[in-house]
């Protein structure tokens, strides 16, 4: 990818908080993010990180107890974050930004045919009626893979699979012709095979109708699989960005080196799998340094003090960690996550 | 790997649920064992069945057909008294969902003694607190959260807790169904490591039920692979995946996604399609290939798996 990319979605220093009995939870802290056109991110972190927030933040879902404090959410030359009505919000949700959610059983109404609730979003949105609006249902579903399309309009989400649903949730998302598909877990509720299929199908769509999909989940094999760019979230933070194989082969911070070494995969038999130590901080309290030193073996004296700055690596990979300061002392990764990157790094040439 | 003790022998069973018209074949025809001190794992998608085996060994779902036998004795229908007391004492299980599996209104401390008031397992009250807090530090919880409820803890605790309940009951035997599937990444690695050490410490022996296949590969020694109710290939774990024979196991593994994204860039999906069989002619059995190494084929199919293995070998 080119640096020069358009960037079609801009965050810029949003700070969200949310008050709970009269306590300010800060669940997103300074984060600036951009999203190009086009292009796969993923949003990767443990539960409790702020990728789902972040995401509703986007799409103007957040709580009533939560706010922007501060900061910019840019698309199309309008600052998301300044929005205050229902009406603002429904000319870029579900029109401009769609969203996938995790669990089909749950998100479409069992009531309706399928057809119903696709050809509501055509009729809402696209300004179709009748005849017109009916055959664009038809073809969504051809498009999101469902076959025998007549019969299926006529049928209720029971009468579907789990991964037929989905690809159902797919279609309304879609049919808007969205700019920017935000994927929330997509496949955590599907079985394997069909998480494969699901995962193909985005990408056919991906290139159909130049979406910008943003993957959030937290299954770094489906990351692997789908994403072009990988951002990771801890405590509300984003703390490393970089595309796929820098993330993946080349990760500076030592969140991302524990998340990675906590795969399966990297363990071997009979030995005990590499898990990280503590739990997440509080987030009703204030974090002053970097938020994972408290867990982080590597930490150094500066990071609870003050929060670091990206350090950039290259042209599209940047990390939040003190060690990358010249005058910080040089710390390699653990040695089973050296191993994993010179095998992923060696797969590059092929 | 053959003078290994059978401790759970599965055969010819057969679950069906509902009568006449609304019968169902939730498992058909399926035999297997299980040696002690292994980790025996059964992968599956939704709907194959995988559960109903766990389920049936547990005695939760009647077996309908075939026999389960335990220590070499059958633990099903009409048994001794005695005999039916160990067997709920030895087997025990850990389900999926920690926010699901535990009871809302008591305290952890009845929750890890609830199996053992009506066993009496414990000689008087200080004995079972002892048992209790002895269950909780094993699983790296301290002993004061025995005064607390569930909705304190997070998951992975929650998980833990469930842990605990059944080594309480100093089991020999435990059936793990999708223990971590409902865990965060990080607090995965955290229960994988603790059931490994708890296998090693109490000599345990475990049916791990999962659909992650990664997980499986890293905590299995031997893996069934179940489609519809019926197991289509069994095999030592890194057989399994290194020379996967039915096209079922093939798919099963082809779609799990590798945490590389070169390797995943490339990569074709195998598609399983069950009308590739001929089976309607010649039907399929369940045969061993080569040594512990067993796959549901018919005639035609294994003589092209016998050449296959062939092939791999001479890689």
């Amino acid at each position: 990818m080119t640096p020069k990319k358009s960037r079609i979605l801009v965050i810029q220093n949003l700070v969200i908080q949310f008050t709970l009995r009269g306590r300010v939870l800060t669940a997103i802290r300074d984060i600036s993010l951009d999203l190009y056109k086009g292009e796969s991110l993923a949003i990767v972190g443990e539960s409790g990180s702020g990728k789902s927030v972040l995401m509703k933040s986007i799409m103007g879902l957040l709580d009533k107890n939560g706010s922007i404090k501060q900061g910019r959410i840019i698309y199309n030359a309008q600052d998301l974050g300044q929005f205050t009505t229902e009406q603002e919000w429904l000319g870029i949700r579900g029109k401009e930004i769609a969203m996938v959610t995790q669990d089909p059983m749950t998100s479409l109404n069992p009531l309706k045919t399928i057809g119903k609730q696709i050809e509501e979003c055509v009729v809402m949105h696209q300004g179709l009626k009748g005849k017109e609006a009916y055959e664009e249902t038809l073809k969504l579903l051809t498009d999101v893979g469902i076959t025998d399309v007549k019969k299926r309009y006529k049928q209720y989400p029971h009468e579907f699979s789990g991964g037929m649903r989905q690809r159902i949730v797919i279609a309304i998302a879609i049919a808007c012709k969205p700019a920017i598909l935000i994927c929330d877990e997509p496949t955590t509720a599907l079985d394997v095979t069909i998480q494969a299929q699901i995962l193909q199908l985005l990408k056919n769509l991906q290139q159909k109708y130049g979406l910008s999909i943003v993957y959030i989940t937290h299954d770094l094999g489906v990351v692997a699989k789908v994403a072009d760019r990988i951002a990771v979230m801890y405590a509300g933070d984003v703390i490393e960005v970089g595309e796929t194989h820098e993330i993946f082969f080349n990760s500076k911070h030592p969140y991302t080196w524990a998340l990675i070494s906590s795969l399966p995969q990297l363990g071997s038999k009979g030995e005990q799998l590499y898990s990280i130590k503590g739990t997440p901080p509080n987030l009703f309290q204030e974090i002053n340094g970097d938020a994972f030193a408290p867990r982080n073996q590597y930490a150094l004296k500066i990071d609870f003090i003050e929060r670091p700055p990206f350090f950039q690596i290259s042209d599209t990979h940047y990390a939040r960690t003190w060690l990358l300061d010249p005058l910080a002392p040089k710390v390699d990764p653990p040695a089973a996550l050296q191993a994993f990157f010179a095998e992923g790094r060696s797969y590059a040439n092929d | 790997m053959t003078d290994k003790e059978v401790l759970v022998e599965v055969k010819n069973l057969t679950v069906v649920f509902g009568k006449g018209k609304n019968k169902f074949t939730a498992i058909d025809d399926v035999s297997f064992h299980i040696f002690k001190g292994e980790t025996f794992g059964i992968v599956g998608e939704s709907g194959s069945g995988k559960t109903t085996i766990g389920r049936a060994i547990m005695r939760i779902n009647e077996v309908t057909e075939g026999q389960i036998l335990y220590h070499g004795k059958s633990i099903q229908g009409k048994i001794p008294k005695d005999w039916d007391k160990e067997i709920t004492q030895k087997i025990q299980m850990i389900f999926q969902d920690p926010m699901a599996s535990l009871n809302e209104r008591a305290k952890v401390d009845y929750i890890i003694s609830e199996g053992l008031y009506p066993s009496k397992k414990y000689k008087d009250e200080a004995d079972r607190q002892r048992k209790v807090r002895n269950a909780l530090l094993n699983v790296g919880l301290l002993p004061e959260f025995s005064s607390r409820f569930p909705h304190e803890f997070s998951g992975g605790q929650r998980q833990r807790i469930g842990i605990a309940r059944a080594l309480v009951m100093e089991p020999e035997f435990i059936i793990a169904d999708e223990p971590i599937s409902a865990l965060d990444v990080s607090i995965r690695a955290q229960v994988l490591n603790l059931l490994a050490s708890l296998q090693q410490q109490n000599h345990l022996t475990y049916l791990f039920i999962a659909h992650d296949l990664s997980i499986v590969r890293f905590i299995t020694d031997r893996t069934a692979v179940i489609y519809k109710g019926k197991i289509v290939e069994l095999a030592e774990t890194e057989k399994l995946f290194a020379h996967p024979l039915h096209p079922y196991t093939r798919a099963l593994l082809s779609a799990v996604p590798e945490p590389n994204p070169y390797k995943e860039r490339g990569k074709v999906v195998e598609v399983y399609d069950p009308s590739q069989h001929s089976y309607d002619q010649n039907p399929p059995s369940f045969v061993e290939i080569e040594e512990g190494h067993f796959v549901l084929a018919n005639e035609e199919e294994l003589v092209n798996y016998r050449t296959s293995l062939k092939m791999e070998v001479n890689k």
